[in-house]
């Protein structure tokens, strides 16, 4: 499978040891737009297999990594490359633009 | 090259789809940055017939989509930056649609403070999402900036989370019904700051406070923007008549331009409500649909 849950135990060997570019997505079950993020990710993890690594931190189940990174609105998505965020957005993003925010960064 | 393009994805937009592309019309419907619009934003809505339980906001626009797409709607996401004015049009957005006829569904979007240091705090502090935000701001202090039913409604979801709320208002009296006031003023985490306009946020990395244009200032950890919205038509200034506060004119769904068709909160003003929206995307929809006919 290539879409990951990262949990606080995870993100290190998932995340910041990755030889790839991460994609991950901060969200929660209560939160509406993330609703409409969550599918699109899964779409970018499919087309983006083998070439990076797409996660979901569910900041309910993990509010220290969303605490460490600053999060504090979501649907935030952040872009690691070599262990350190490259690239962040926040609100609802489209397919192709996170598909060429990773392109840049392969 | 589609019959219908509609653009937007909130009520209007994907009641448009489901009736035309129920109508064997080609359908595609163009998602912006808010997926699902303004109902994903809300918890449960209580005023949607035909659920006596109430329904997620979120749920429900899942369940519009879902319908759309059963009879054969395509959705895409992009944000449109332009329309052509005469039938077949092309919109463009990262890349150009054909279409023979157009639904504008765009509906409205918060209206933000309009301040530099605004769009530097966003997601640092700055937040225009109580449901979404309000979880990182537990036991902090907040404000809820604004003074009408949203801002009240804000206020009130918030005391779940942080432990001192204070609206701040740049008038003395509230737009806000008074059931809405008095359910804030009774809540003893909630406070007042009126007749303050705000003249810049400040913090480092994170939002820590915001300087009033009496010289005054607020420490805080938290800010919600909720002074009203604004109809999402701005790329639509150079194709379509729109009224002085840029909502779209129409007669019944028809606009100035003929073949496109407009429905929802982009033209509405008055009621806002989603059933309302969802009405007039079927307008808008038959409207269409009708023109498609007299042109065969």
């Amino acid at each position: 499978m290539a879409d990951i849950k990262i949990t606080d135990s995870t993100f290190g060997k998932t995340v910041l040891n990755s030889d790839k570019p991460v994609l991950v997505d901060f969200w929660a079950v209560w939160c509406g737009p993330c609703q409409m993020q969550g599918p699109i990710v899964e779409e970018v993890a499919k087309e983006m297999d083998g070439k990076a690594v797409v996660g979901k931190v569910n900041v309910d189940e993990s509010p220290g990594l969303a605490g460490k990174y600053g999060v504090m609105s979501i649907p935030t998505l952040i872009i690691f490359k070599g262990g350190q965020p490259v690239k962040q957005f926040v609100g609802v993003q489209s397919k192709e633009s996170l598909i060429s925010a990773l392109t840049v960064v392969i | 090259m589609y019959d219908v393009i509609i653009i937007g994805s909130g009520p209007a937009g994907y009641t448009a789809a489901i009736y035309t592309a129920r109508a064997y019309l080609k359908t595609l419907l163009i998602a912006g940055p808010q997926f699902g619009g303004q109902l994903t934003k809300t918890t449960t809505i209580d005023n949607f017939p035909g659920f006596s339980k109430g329904i997620m906001g979120p749920t429900l626009m899942e369940e519009m989509k879902q319908q759309a797409v059963r009879f054969g709607t395509e959705v895409v996401m992009d944000e449109i930056k332009t329309i052509t004015k005469t039938s077949p049009f092309t919109v463009t957005g990262s890349k150009g649609y054909q279409g023979k006829t157009i639904i504008i569904a765009t509906g409205a979007q918060a209206k933000t403070l309009g301040i530099a240091s605004e769009e530097q705090f966003r997601g640092k502090g700055i937040s225009y999402c109580a449901t979404c935000d309000g979880f990182f701001f537990k036991g902090k202090t907040i404000a809820v900036f604004g003074g009408g039913d949203t801002a009240m409604e804000e206020a009130t979801f918030l005391t779940k989370f942080a432990s001192k709320i204070i609206i701040v208002h740049r008038r003395e009296e509230f737009r806000a019904s008074k059931i809405m006031i008095e359910k804030a003023k009774n809540d003893p985490k909630i406070s007042f700051l009126l007749s303050k306009t705000v003249k810049e946020f400040y913090g480092n990395t994170v939002l820590r406070g915001v300087k009033f244009e009496d010289g005054t200032d607020l420490p805080l950890d938290g800010a919600f923007i909720a002074i009203g919205h604004t109809p999402a038509t701005a790329f639509l200034k150079d194709t379509l008549t729109l009224d002085e506060k840029g909502y779209v004119k129409v007669t019944n769904t028809v606009t100035s331009v003929p073949g496109i068709f407009a429905a929802g909160d982009c033209v509405d003003s008055r009621y806002r409500q989603a059933v309302v929206a969802a009405g007039m995307g079927c307008m808008a929809a038959m409207d269409a649909e009708k023109w498609l006919e007299g042109k065969k």
